[in-house]
C-alpha cells in the first residue's frame, strides 16, 4: 500500500509530475507500486549439491547423492537427483529441487507425447539435451531462470553423449563433467583418470573412480551426505541404483594438538 | 526481523550474462581466408571444457567465428544457419557472403536492448573470389576488414596483427613496398603464433585451435592439403574449398 | 605543524586512505595488484615436510610472471609458501624471516615454525586483513615437523595437508583421496607434484611449473622447478626486423665526445705565451 497521497491515482512509474500539484523537491521518491508483487527474480531454496559424471568404455555414468538442503539445514536425506528420461538417458540436477521438479514433469510430459505418435522414434540423450538447453535459455531470456545445473548422459546407436546445460542456457559437452562443488573437487580427479582414456576405462573402474570422488567430496563438500547413487547408461539401457553409502575415516590427525602453538 | 533488518527479504539480481573466455582471429587473403577459434570453455577460474568450438562453418564459402557468451554464441549460430536455410530453400543457391553479413547486422541489432553478449567475425569468399573478413560489435556495428582479433585475448593479438599483416610500424626497404596480400602460409604461421603466443600470456586462452581455411574456386591450396591434421570439408569438387586444421595448445 | 607532515612514523602510511576511498567512490579503482593466483600446498611425509607451488602469477585474466617463485625463505630449516597479493607475501615473509634471524641470535637456539608461525598470525591480525597474505609454512625444529596455514586475517591451521590460494580445492581433492600417514619421501614428492599438478591444469589462476621444498631434520632441499609440464613451444616464424625498420622524422648525429681547445692568452707559465703588458 502507497501511503502517500499524492501517488494515488497516477501511473505507477511516474517518476514526473505533469501536473505540478507537488513541489518535485518535496515528492517521495517514485518507485513501482508493484516491485515487490510480482517476483520473478528468483534464489534457489531447497537446493541439491554437485552431480558427477563421466563417460567410459561401455557408455556414462552419473552420481549425485541424495541430499536436499534448505540452506544450511540438511533438510530431506532421502531426495532422488538422477532421473531417468526414456529408454537411453538419464539426467542429474543440481540447484533447486522444486524447479528441478517441474523439468522432471516437463521431460515426462515430452516423452509421452512422444510415445503417443506411435511412430516408433523417441528422444535419445542428444534431444533430450537440446530441449532442456532450449528451455533454460528461454527462461533466462524471459530473466525467470529454473535454477539448476543439469547433467545430461545417455548411450544411444553406440555412441556415449554426456553434456551439462545450466540456468544460463550455457551448455558444453566433456569426457568428464561435474557441477557445483564438484566443478572444483572432482574434476581434478575425474580429468586425471578419464581424460584420453575413455575407451580403455571399464565399469568396475568406472564405478571406483566416482566412489572415490564423492567420499572426497562428503570430506569437503558441507552440504553434501554418504549417500549417494549411481546411474549407468549402456547397451543394455539405464540403471539407477539403490544407495550406496559412503566408508569414511577421520581420524588423520589424531596426533595434532590445537591449531597454533598448543602442543598437549 | 524484530528490528526491521531483514524486513523485506534480500533479492539477489539474476544476471543472465557471464564470459566465457577464449579468443577468436580471421585473416583475409587474396583469395583465401582463414578464420581461427581457440576450443577452450571457461568460466571464472574454472575450464568448463577443453573442446567447444567457436568456429561454425555456415555455407560453402562462409564460416562465422562467435565469442563472449557462449549460450548467446550457440543460439546466435543457430538463428544464422535457420535463416540460411530458409534463403537456400527462397532461392535455391547459398546466400553471399556481404549479404550475410547485413543479415547478422540486423539480427544482432534486433536484440539492441537485450544484446547477444557475442562478438562475432565472419570470414569467406566474396561474390568476386576475393577473401574477405567482416567483423561485428554485439549489437551489429560492423566493417570489412583485412583481418581482426576478438575475445579475451583480443588486446594481445590485435596489435601483433596490425603489424605483421597490415605492416604498421615498419618502413618498407628502399625502393620496395609491403605486400598487399600475405601468401597462406604466412597467414597460417602468423595465425598459429598468435594463438600460443596468447595462451602463455592470458590464461582464458589454450587446449586446443580450430582453423578453417576457405580457398577461392580455381585457386591453389598452396601446399595446404599436405600439412598434418587437415581435414577438407569441401562439398564439391568444383567449387570453393574448405579445410580445417587443428593444433593441441597449452593446458595450463 | 609542520613538524606533524614531515615526521614519518614507522610501519604503513595510510594519509591517502580517505583521498582513496573517495576516488573508488568516484569510479577510479586502485591500481590493481599483481596477485599469485596460486595452487600452494604443503604436506607431512615420514621424515619431515614437503612444500609445493606453482609459478604462475597473475594480474587479472593477464600472466605477469610465468616462472616466479612462491616457496620463501624463513630460516634454513622453515620455508613459507605464499598466496595472495604478491607484494604482500614478499614483505611478510621478508620481514618475518628477519625477524626470526634476529630471534635465533638473541636466545642462542635454532629458530622454531611456532615462532615464525605466531610471528606471522599477530602481524597478519594487526593489519586486519589489509595484508593480503594467504601463506602455508612448513619447517622441522627441535620439536619436529610443523605444519601451518595462515590466513589473511591471522587464524592459523595445524593439519598433516594443507592447501592454499584458488587452486587449493583441486589440489586438497588429490590429498583427500590420495595422502596417508609416513610416507615415504619419493611418495610424497609424488603426490605433492600431483596436488600441483591439478592446480595447473584445473585452475585458470595456476600455471606453468612445480617448485617444491623438501624439509627434515638435517637437511632442506630445495627442488626448484621439479616438474616443467609447459614449455614454451616453437613459434612458426622468426620475427626478427630489417635494419631500418622504424621510421624516423629527424637524424641529428652528435659527437659525444667533448672536444676542446684550450687557449692560452696569457704568458704566466708557458713559454709560448707573451707576458701580459702591464705598463
Amino acid at each position: 500500500m502507497d501511503h502517500f497521497p499524492t501517488n494515488w491515482g497516477r501511473p505507477r512509474n511516474d517518476a514526473a509530475d505533469p501536473y505540478g500539484t507537488y513541489p518535485i523537491h518535496q515528492r517521495p521518491a517514485t518507485k513501482d507500486t508493484f516491485a515487490e508483487g510480482v517476483q520473478r527474480t528468483q534464489q534457489p531454496i531447497v537446493t541439491g549439491t554437485s552431480v558427477l559424471a563421466i563417460q567410459y568404455k561401455d557408455g556414462i555414468m552419473m552420481a549425485a547423492d541424495n541430499l536436499a538442503s534448505y540452506g544450511s539445514l540438511a533438510r530431506f536425506k532421502d531426495i532422488q537427483r538422477l532421473h531417468k528420461v526414456g529408454t537411453s538417458t538419464v539426467i542429474g540436477a543440481s540447484g533447486d529441487m522444486s524447479d528441478f521438479q517441474a523439468i522432471q514433469t516437463l521431460l515426462d510430459e515430452v516423452v509421452t507425447d512422444e510415445f503417443t505418435h506411435g511412430d516408433g522414434h523417441d528422444l535419445g540423450p542428444a534431444e533430450v539435451h537440446e530441449y532442456l538447453s532450449r528451455v533454460m535459455y528461454s527462461r533466462r531470456s524471459k530473466i525467470n531462470p529454473l535454477w539448476n545445473s543439469i547433467l545430461v548422459g545417455g548411450f544411444r546407436d553406440g555412441k556415449r553423449f554426456l553434456a551439462y546445460v545450466d540456468l544460463l542456457g550455457t551448455t558444453y559437452s566433456a569426457p568428464s563433467i561435474a557441477t557445483g562443488y564438484g566443478a572444483y573437487i572432482a574434476i581434478p580427479l575425474l580429468r586425471a583418470a578419464v581424460d584420453g582414456r575413455v575407451d580403455e576405462l571399464t565399469e568396475e573402474n568406472a564405478r571406483a573412480l566416482l566412489h572415490d570422488c564423492m567420499r572426497v567430496l562428503f570430506y569437503r563438500d558441507a552440504r553434501s551426505l554418504d549417500k549417494y547413487q549411481i546411474a549407468t547408461v549402456n547397451a543394455s539401457g539405464v540403471h539407477i541404483s539403490d544407495q550406496i553409502h559412503l566408508d569414511t575415516s577421520w581420524s588423520f590427525a589424531e596426533g595434532i594438538r590445537g591449531y597454533g602453538a598448543q602442543t598437549q | 526481523m524484530p528490528d526491521g533488518s531483514f524486513a523485506h527479504p534480500q533479492q539477489r539480481q539474476f544476471n543472465p550474462y557471464t564470459d566465457n573466455g577464449g579468443t577468436i582471429l580471421a585473416i583475409a587473403g587474396a583469395d583465401f581466408t582463414v578464420i581461427a577459434g581457440d576450443t577452450r570453455q571457461s568460466e571464472g577460474y574454472s575450464i568448463q571444457t577443453r573442446y567447444a568450438p567457436k568456429v561454425f562453418r555456415l555455407t560453402d564459402r562462409a564460416v562465422l567465428a562467435v565469442n563472449g557468451f557462449a549460450a548467446d554464441g550457440n543460439m546466435f549460430v543457430k538463428k544464422v544457419k535457420q535463416r540460411l536455410e530458409w534463403y537456400r530453400h527462397a532461392h535455391a543457391k547459398d546466400m553471399p557472403l556481404h549479404a550475410i553479413a547485413r543479415l547478422i547486422q540486423t539480427m544482432l541489432y534486433a536484440q539492441r536492448f537485450f544484446p547477444y553478449y557475442v562478438y562475432n567475425i565472419l570470414g569467406g569468399i566474396e561474390e568476386d573470389g576475393s577473401g574477405a573478413v567482416y567483423s561485428f560489435d554485439p549489437v551489429g556495428s560492423y566493417e570489412r576488414e583485412a583481418c581482426r582479433a576478438a575475445g579475451a585475448a583480443q588486446s594481445l593479438v590485435q596489435p601483433f596483427l596490425d603489424n605483421q599483416i597490415y605492416f604498421k610500424n615498419q618502413k618498407a626497404a628502399a625502393g620496395q613496398s609491403h605486400p598487399a596480400h600475405l601468401p597462406l602460409s604466412d597467414v597460417l604461421a602468423i595465425v598459429i603464433d598468435s594463438f600460443t603466443s596468447a595462451t602463455e600470456r592470458h590464461i582464458e586462452v589454450g587446449d586446443g585451435l580450430e582453423i578453417y581455411v576457405v580457398v577461392a574456386k580455381g585457386r591453389s591450396p598452396q601446399g595446404l592439403e599436405t600439412m598434418r591434421n587437415v581435414q577438407e570439408l569441401s562439398t564439391r569438387p568444383d567449387g570453393d574449398r574448405m579445410f580445417i586444421l587443428r593444433r593441441e595448445l597449452k593446458k595450463d | 605543524m609542520a613538524a606533524a607532515s614531515v615526521y614519518s612514523g614507522a610501519g604503513f602510511d595510510f594519509t591517502n586512505e580517505i583521498r582513496n576511498n573517495f576516488l573508488t567512490e568516484r569510479g577510479i579503482p586502485l591500481p590493481k595488484a599483481t596477485s599469485t593466483g596460486t595452487t600452494i600446498v604443503g604436506c607431512l611425509f615420514k621424515d619431515g615436510i614437503i612444500l609445493g607451488a606453482d609459478t604462475r602469477a597473475t594480474e587479472g585474466p593477464i600472466v605477469a610472471d610465468k616462472n616466479c617463485e612462491k616457496i620463501h625463505y624463513i630460516t634454513d630449516n622453515i620455508r613459507c609458501c605464499g598466496a595472495g597479493t604478491a607484494a604482500d607475501t614478499e614483505f611478510t615473509t621478508a620481514l618475518i624471516s628477519s625477524n626470526m634471524e634476529l630471534h635465533a641470535l638473541s636466545t642462542g637456539r635454532k629458530p622454531r615454525v611456532v615462532t615464525a608461525m605466531t610471528m606471522l598470525k599477530q602481524m597478519l591480525f594487526r593489519y586486519q586483513g589489509h595484508i593480503g597474505a594467504a601463506l602455508v609454512l612448513g619447517g622441522v625444529d627441535v620439536t619436529g615437523p610443523q605444519l601451518f596455514t595462515i590466513h589473511p586475517h591471522g587464524s592459523t591451521d595445524k593439519l598433516p595437508y594443507v592447501t592454499m590460494g584458488s587452486g587449493s580445492l583441486a589440489a586438497m581433492a588429490v590429498f583427500e583421496a590420495k595422502w596417508r600417514p609416513n610416507l615415504e619421501r619419493a611418495e610424497a614428492l609424488d603426490l605433492v607434484s600431483a596436488a600441483i599438478s591439478a592446480g595447473i591444469f584445473n585452475d585458470l589462476g595456476s600455471g606453468s611449473n612445480v617448485d617444491a621444498c623438501v624439509i627434515t631434520a638435517s637437511h632442506t632441499e630445495m627442488l626448484r622447478n621439479f616438474v616443467r609440464p609447459n614449455e614454451r613451444v616453437q613459434k612458426e616464424r622468426s620475427y626478427t626486423f630489417r635494419r631500418g625498420t622504424t621510421e624516423f622524422k629527424k637524424e641529428e648525429v652528435r659527437a659525444l665526445v667533448v672536444e676542446e681547445d684550450v687557449t692560452f692568452i696569457s704568458g704566466g707559465r708557458g713559454t709560448e705565451g707573451e707576458a701580459m703588458d702591464t705598463s
